[in-house]
């Protein structure tokens, strides 16, 4: 598709598959979620800076497995199984908790470390993946009206953050250029002042051209309804992250899930409506189409899949580690992660080669 | 269109107004061009015309600025964003989006114009500053013309009836300069807009002014015709001063004008044959020597294998347009970046392996903003450090500050002196330690006719006193005035190399005025015209 495809399909297609990834801890299936999640990021991202976050996002997830692997191996619980060697073992006093620290270390053991390692990972990487398929500037533009502000300081952080490394190098020049130590504590506060000095600068530029620009014109909606508009939006986004926070963890008391989400989603819609009649408009907004709908129901495809397979056959979703036993993959789940494969094929951008093209340029 | 009426701005805490019982009208469609030096109230009057002077910047306003029949008293910036669009100094600091096409549709989004009307305004812009190739490109990776333009047009997007440019070319080469001068043109020309504009190099726009503001520095405003009022600036572009020399009138403002009235003084200097530039031969051990120079920027290759040996007492000026690899060549001889192939020296010297503090005995780098150079909080302070770091006797820093410029008083912060004053200070301490070799980037920039002529007396001298000096710049003028080589560099490779009268008089983009006006005779600078008329009968 020649078009960028709206952000908002893209955070709920990753949303969802890491709904589907919480919903598991079979390291088989994990790692087809990850494969699926790398494979639609190198199909449909584009040359934009922020299509390379996506490797951060894996190196990060590894960093977790591997805390979480010796973090089991030093104060794991011990369960009886085949160990694999033996660390040498303290006992905490009883006022820390008695809890013993080595001691034999087990292949169960690793093997179930791994596989919680493995989850987080894979959530990671269907952040991952909508991060850096997403364009970060379009999201912000579909920010509730009310909300508008807050959005347009979450733009220019988006362009400090960069700018503030630029300058920190120029002043780290500019101390070797007047001979001076880059790096201990006089480095560090040479170097911090002046970047600070310059930044605020820049923001003082920044402002006066906003201002200049039209920048904060109140038009014709009252005070009380536009603040009645932004205390809706914000109430209402926190109910909607609750019930999402519910919905998703199986522990978590039911009272919270729906009802929250459902109270969520009516504040914001309530708050979008009263704020509607700000004195602004918006240029080009991204349009919703049947591509965007595609893409978030290739999502919810995955989390149904799961969420099927977990009623039919939850030994499978959760296999055991104590004894070990090979992780046999429900058909429902794999389906659903298939046919989360589609934006791959519908959402691919136009002008560049296929997938496989690009693997091995990437390889290369 | 604008009026002021016995507008006085005084800031707080200064000692007299910026501006003070002034008088001005613009009437509609004229091309207004503000001179002065540095701190003369310029960017105040700039400012003042939309409101920013004093609703953002505080200070004091008497008086009635009115723009298209609003007072500036009663309307804030922001309610006036649809008369009067502004643009500042430094166009990347303004920008609030990422992409060309966001940027110039924020003003729209912000007066409420509705999505049709919106889409129609934007491709309207696009094409008048003809941006429509970069539409969809971020901003991130535009040149510095294409972003100016940007700029622009982010404000030309409201359609507002003023349009306030505080110096739109000052870091720009020549041609972006031209691109974006001629697009101004246009929007006076075509659409008749109300254009008020401040520009130090005076020679790249005053033949398209309609009047002229000058702005003496004691808070006076003089304005006239064009011609009128530069017979009166001491500070003025090289054909005027010719103009002047010569006892043209009317006085001309464009090298046309110019070399029309010339044809009977380039016969009367036709037999004159000024002295041939002779460059000093290649000694066996020159101050710089960098051979087959290969360096970059990630993937991309920015020098492809630049040789280049400079001798002492040599002055050396790098041209070429941005991104040519001007800057990163001088970044490779201040040690800042290794080259990925050949070798570098610098006063004999591998700069990058040298450790900072014997670098600085070495080779003296002044970067573009000279103000990255200055950490202290008065001129004493930074003079005192550098006498500290250097080893030097106390006050060595100070004496050869005054031999730069006279009269920078101890108590001033460096971000409280004139653009000039800053450059001649981060220049004393640059040289200081004494380094035999001296770099500097684009030191001209937002430097005033005063501040260049400061330099250039101060770069002769260190010259003369054996130094090497390469310099990479825009600035055809001070290249005409300075260099004594001139070496052109074209997508990272050397195209030109050569005595500056050779390289320089025959381009078609780095001619100097002079030379535009007096050719074929072999003239580059007034001051040349001037010691020939003396010799010449």
């Amino acid at each position: 598709m020649t078009r960028p495809l709206h952000p908002l399909a893209w955070w709920l297609w990753g949303g969802l598959l890491a709904a589907a990834a919480v919903r598991t801890s079979n390291i088989a299936l994990l790692g087809v979620i990850i494969a699926v999640a790398a494979w639609v990021v190198v199909s449909c991202r584009t040359d934009a800076p922020w299509s390379r976050a996506f490797g951060g996002f894996l190196r990060m997830g590894l960093v977790v497995i591997v805390i979480r692997v010796v973090v089991q191996m030093l104060f794991g619980q011990r369960l009886p199984g085949h160990v694999l060697f033996t660390l040498p073992s303290v006992e905490l006093p009883s006022w820390m908790a008695g809890v013993t620290m080595g001691g034999p270390v087990t292949v169960e053991d690793l093997v179930m470390a791994f596989g919680q390692g493995l989850r987080l990972a894979a959530i990671l990487a269907c952040v991952g993946a909508a991060n850096s398929l997403a364009n970060p500037w379009r999201l912000l533009r579909c920010v509730p009206s009310a909300l508008y502000e807050t959005g347009v300081a979450v733009g220019v952080a988006l362009t400090f953050a960069p700018r503030l490394s630029t300058s920190v190098s120029e002043v780290r020049e500019a101390r070797r250029l007047r001979g001076r130590a880059t790096s201990g504590v006089a480095g560090m506060r040479g170097i911090a002042v002046p970047v600070l000095e310059g930044a605020l600068d820049r923001s003082v530029a920044l402002a006066a051209s906003m201002d200049a620009r039209g920048y904060g014109r109140h038009g014709d909606l009252p005070v009380v309804r536009r603040r009645v508009s932004v205390a809706c939006t914000l109430v209402g986004l926190t109910a909607l992250a609750i019930g999402v926070y519910g919905v998703l963890d199986t522990g978590a008391p039911s009272a919270l899930g729906l009802p929250a989400a459902g109270v969520g989603a009516g504040l914001v819609t309530a708050g979008m409506v009263l704020g509607s009649r700000s004195a602004r408009t918006r240029y080009r907004p991204d349009p919703w189409r049947s591509v965007e709908w595609v893409v978030s129901l290739a999502g919810a495809a995955a989390l149904v899949g799961f969420v099927i397979a977990g009623r039919v056959d939850p030994s499978a979703m959760h296999p055991t580690s104590h004894p070990l036993s090979w992780p046999t993959v429900p058909l429902s789940a794999l389906v659903g992660l298939a046919i989360a494969l589609v934006p791959s094929v519908v959402a691919a951008p136009a002008s560049v080669a296929t997938p496989l093209a690009r693997v091995a340029t990437v390889e290369r | 269109m604008i009026e002021l009426r016995q507008v006085t701005i005084t800031y707080p805490d200064a000692v007299r107004p910026a501006l003070s019982g002034v008088n001005l009208r613009v009437p509609e469609g004229e091309l207004c061009l503000v001179v002065g030096t540095t701190g003369s109230g310029k960017s105040t009057l700039l400012r003042a015309i939309n409101g920013l002077v004093p609703h953002f910047s505080g200070g004091r306003l008497e008086g009635v600025v009115s723009v298209g029949g609003r007072s500036t008293a009663e309307f804030p910036p922001r309610e006036l964003a649809d008369v009067v669009g502004f643009v500042g100094q430094d166009p990347d600091a303004t920008f609030v989006t990422d992409v060309v096409e966001d940027e110039l549709a924020y003003v729209l989004e912000n007066l409420a114009v509705p999505p049709v009307a919106m889409r129609r305004r934007v491709e309207e812009v696009l094409d008048l500053l003809d941006l429509a190739p970069l539409r969809h490109r971020p901003i991130a990776t535009l040149s510095g013309g294409q972003r100016q333009r940007v700029a622009i047009g982010a404000v030309l997007a409201a359609a507002p009836r003023v349009l306030v440019l505080d110096e739109p070319t000052s870091s720009l080469d020549p041609a972006a300069a031209e691109e974006v001068l001629s697009a101004i043109a246009r929007l006076v020309h075509d659409i008749g807009m109300t254009v008020l504009v401040a520009e130090h190099r005076l020679e790249r726009v005053v033949h398209l002014a309609d009047r002229v503001v000058w702005l003496p520095g004691d808070g006076r405003l003089v304005h006239g015709e064009p011609a009128e009022v530069l017979h009166r600036v001491p500070t003025v572009p090289p054909v005027v001063a010719l103009g002047r020399l010569a006892g043209w009138s009317p006085l001309p403002l464009s090298v046309r004008d110019a070399r029309r009235a010339a044809s009977q003084l380039r016969e009367r200097l036709a037999s004159y044959a000024p002295a041939p530039n002779v460059l000093p031969g290649r000694s066996a051990a020159p101050r710089i020597q960098a051979l087959g120079v290969r360096a970059g920027y990630g993937p991309t290759e920015v020098l492809h294998g630049v040789s280049l040996s400079v001798e002492p007492h040599e002055v050396v000026a790098i041209m070429g347009r941005n991104g040519a690899g001007k800057s990163t060549f001088l970044r490779l001889l201040a040690g800042l970046q290794s080259p990925r192939k050949g070798t570098v020296r610098v006063d004999g010297i591998d700069p990058v392996a040298a450790t900072a503090a014997t670098l600085v005995r070495h080779v003296g780098f002044v970067p573009q903003d000279a103000a990255v150079l200055l950490a202290a909080s008065s001129v004493a302070d930074e003079l005192a450090a550098v006498d500290r770091e250097a080893g030097t006797a106390a006050g060595t820093a100070r004496g050869v500050l005054d031999g730069l410029v006279a009269g920078i008083g101890d108590e001033h912060h460096p971000n409280d002196l004139s653009e000039g004053q800053r450059l001649a200070l981060a220049l004393a301490v640059v040289l200081t330690p004494a380094p035999p070799v001296v770099l500097l980037d684009e030191p001209t920039r937002g430097l005033d006719y005063d501040g260049k002529r400061h330099l250039v007396t101060a770069l002769r001298q260190l010259a003369r006193d054996g130094h090497a000096v390469v310099l990479a710049t825009h600035d055809v003028e001070l290249v005409a005035e300075l260099a004594d080589r001139v070496v052109v560099l074209a997508d990272g490779e050397v195209i030109a190399d050569g005595p500056t009268s050779e390289v320089v008089r025959h381009s078609r983009v780095f001619a100097p005025q002079v030379a535009r006006i007096m050719d074929p005779e072999p003239f580059l600078t007034v001051a040349e015209v001037a010691r020939a008329l003396e010799l010449v009968p």
